[in-house]
């Protein structure tokens, strides 16, 4: 379903996640088409797009978000400029963290990502951190933490969780659930349900459909509004369906760039894709909802094209950017005199 | 017959001929292979599917599960994976594992082999590159074991599993796992804390270890073209260390350069100079000198990381400088 907000800001939810895809076609071509400038792995949140773009939509510029290994999405979703965020992947001066942080720890503090971890629950505490630091000033900020469902292996996650409840703090923790650990194998958790450990501890939880933007968009405005309001911690599970380039080592376009007119003619897109954009591509099924709802076909097309011409011009930006100074290298380990 | 194949498959060959003869031999998570050797990985993971986990992602969980099982008599070996992840465990390896032995005046131990896939990989970005050798060797009650070719892998890897009484954590360069080498045939151990002359010179002593060792051997090449005769020493464990042969090498050549892929503060390299200061003073013509990661976290942009890592030009500057 589509959320209950003006054509506009419906609109503006399309560009973000068109921009957050269109942006990783970049980063898997920067890969796939170059060698050396992506030396090591990477990840990407093609396909969960829907969560990490409607939960931003209701916070505010203060608020903070912690992500993942797959953080790209979250940062721009959180107000992220992707010309910063492309060229951080590809170590350049220009990037948000000049080029130090790479793909794996891409943080952006001026838009409330303060900190990034590629350790699995890594972000976790320090989540439960900032909503604290929030509580004792007395602001209104609230925290997000996103994390996979591999993360709640972590013993840090129950533990978070626990400080988290008895503390009413103000933290959504936000369960982004693929069904999949990256390089893993066996069983992850004995819990079947990943949101009985939560319970446990008292903590409210919910179960949404992360690709239905509609959904996502209701869940996120009633919890937001309930954590900022001071009723303590909930937990969320939003979830998605495996992108099948994500079923590689590093992450492959085994069907190209996504073309949206795949969301009205589903057998053009290759096969290998075919059924994953016609049930479980969040952005198609938006593209779909918003034609149902009077949209024309000609006036989404223009949208996307114009999302990924800027995702082009970004991903040009990262490109021609400088490399910072080999010397700068030891930079930065203090931020006071312990250098 | 000897034969050629890359650092990983040696390392898998160590471990199924003695997990094969040994059933007290259980392996979470066995991953060591690199690219090349896929193939052999999954035979092994298949021949020992009965005696193999999976665990979940709570390193401090299965950590401790292995520590616990190998002081109630198996004989673990947990591929960690990347280094940096033993962190998430540390104080089970360290706060337990290492202390049971001296703690229970001699009545527990725990033979649990750590393997840890370290280093400055190549765009791992510094969560992925973590070098805690130093940390380890830091640690009483632990043994660290730091191969640099497939054969001395196979055979130490061979003694860690057949003979250790003590927790070890086995270092595996990650941009070696896929070099290849000749391997001696059939079974042979290489003894911890037996050194290596992997080039004998009368110049200059280069103690390396690991991935420093073909780095060492690159900057000697170096030096040579310039009538510099260096020598490259691998001690292969840090602990037990060959402190004799160090220090032979020292008394041979009158000085050194010690080169590890550790920071400079407190790393391997300032242990080692600390011994030779010690007990080598009077053999040296120079002072010592360190090429390790100078004290900043490892940082991804590939002119910086570059530029941290210390390669063979740094190596040879080094000691071209203290032959002059
Ligand atoms: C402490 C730690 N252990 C292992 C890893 C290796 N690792 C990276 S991603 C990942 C799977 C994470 O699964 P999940 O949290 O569900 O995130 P997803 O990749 O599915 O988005 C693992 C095991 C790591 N980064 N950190
Ligand atoms: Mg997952």
């Amino acid at each position: 379903m589509l959320p209950d907000i003006p054509r506009e800001r419906q609109l503006g939810i399309l560009r973000k996640m068109l921009m957050i895809r269109r942006a990783e076609e970049h980063c898997i071509r920067f890969n796939e088409e170059h060698t050396g400038l992506l030396r090591g792995h990477f990840h990407v949140y093609i396909g969960q797009e829907a969560t990490g773009v409607s939960v931003c939509d209701w916070l505010n510029p203060d608020d903070y978000v912690f992500t993942t290994h797959r953080n790209h999405g979250h940062v721009i979703a959180k107000g992220g400029d992707p010309k910063k965020v492309l060229a951080e992947i590809i170590g350049r001066a220009t990037g948000y963290c000049q080029g130090r942080a790479g793909t794996f720890h891409v943080a952006a503090p001026g838009v409330g990502i303060i900190h990034t971890s590629a350790i699995v629950g890594g972000c976790l505490a320090l989540a439960g951190g900032t909503a604290y630091a929030a509580q004792v000033k007395g602001e209104k900020a609230i925290t997000v933490v996103f994390f996979g469902d591999g993360a709640m292996e972590e013993g840090v996650f129950y533990e978070t969780v626990n400080i988290a409840k008895l503390w009413n703090l103000p933290l959504i923790f936000w369960m982004e659930n693929n069904y999949r650990r990256a390089g893993g194998r066996g069983a992850g958790n004995a819990a079947l349900e990943l949101t009985n450990i939560p319970k446990a501890l008292d903590v409210e939880t919910t179960v949404i459909d992360g690709i239905d933007v509609g959904t996502v968009h209701k869940t996120a405005k009633s919890i937001v509004e309930r954590v900022r309001g001071g009723q303590g911690p909930l937990f969320v599970e939003a979830r998605t369906h495996l992108w099948p380039g994500n079923a590689f080592n590093m992450p492959k376009l085994i069907g190209g760039v996504t073309d949206i007119a795949w969301a009205w003619d589903a057998g053009k897109a290759p096969e290998k894709v075919r059924d994953w954009h016609k049930d479980h591509d969040p952005i198609l099924n938006y593209v779909r909802e918003l034609e149902s709802a009077g949209m024309s076909r000609a006036e989404l097309a223009k949208i996307d094209a114009e999302v990924s011409k800027e995702a082009d011009a970004a991903a040009q930006f990262a490109l021609n950017s400088p490399l910072p100074a080999a010397e700068d290298a030891v930079k930065y380990a203090f931020a006071g005199e312990g250098n | 017959m000897p034969q050629e194949m890359t650092f990983g498959e040696a390392l898998l060959e160590a471990i199924d001929e003695v997990a094969e003869k040994d059933p007290r031999i259980v392996m979470f998570n066995p991953s060591f292979a690199g690219e090349a050797g896929h193939a052999k990985l999954a035979a092994l993971r298949k021949k020992y599917a009965a005696r193999i986990k999976y665990p979940p992602i709570a390193e401090i969980g299965f950590c401790g599960v292995a520590i616990g099982a190998a002081m109630a008599g198996l004989r673990p070996i947990v591929d960690i994976s990347t280094a940096t992840f033993s962190y998430e465990a540390i104080a089970q390896i360290v706060n337990e594992a290492a202390i049971a032995h001296s703690n229970s005046g001699g009545l527990t131990s725990a033979p649990v082999t750590f393997y840890l896939k370290f280093g400055i990989r190549g765009g791992g970005g510094v969560q992925h590159s973590g070098s805690p050798q130093s940390w380890y060797w830091n640690t009483p009650g632990l043994q660290v074991v730091m191969p640099s070719t497939p054969a001395d892998a196979k055979g130490l890897m061979r003694t860690v599993l057949l003979k250790s009484k003590d927790p070890t954590i086995f270092f595996g360069h990650d941009r070696l796992l896929d070099d290849k080498g000749m391997v001696p045939d059939g079974a042979y151990e290489i003894p911890l804390g037996k050194a290596d002359v992997k080039r004998a010179g009368k110049d200059v002593t280069i103690i390396a270890l690991s991935i420093q060792v073909p780095r060492a051997l690159a900057a000697a090449e170096i030096l040579a073209k310039e009538g510099i005769d260096a020598e490259v020493i691998d001690p292969r464990t840090l602990q037990p260390l060959d402190k004799p042969a160090l220090l032979a090498s020292v008394k041979k050549t009158g000085r050194v350069v010690i080169t590890d892929e550790s920071p400079d503060n407190c790393g391997v390299a300032a242990g080692l100079a600390a011994i030779i200061a010690d007990e080598g003073f009077a053999s040296l013509r120079a002072p010592i000198k360190r090429v390790s990661i100078p004290p900043v976290p490892v940082p991804y942009a590939v002119p910086q990381e570059d530029y941290v890592t210390p390669l063979a030009g740094r190596i040879a500057e080094v000691a071209r400088a203290l032959c002059r």
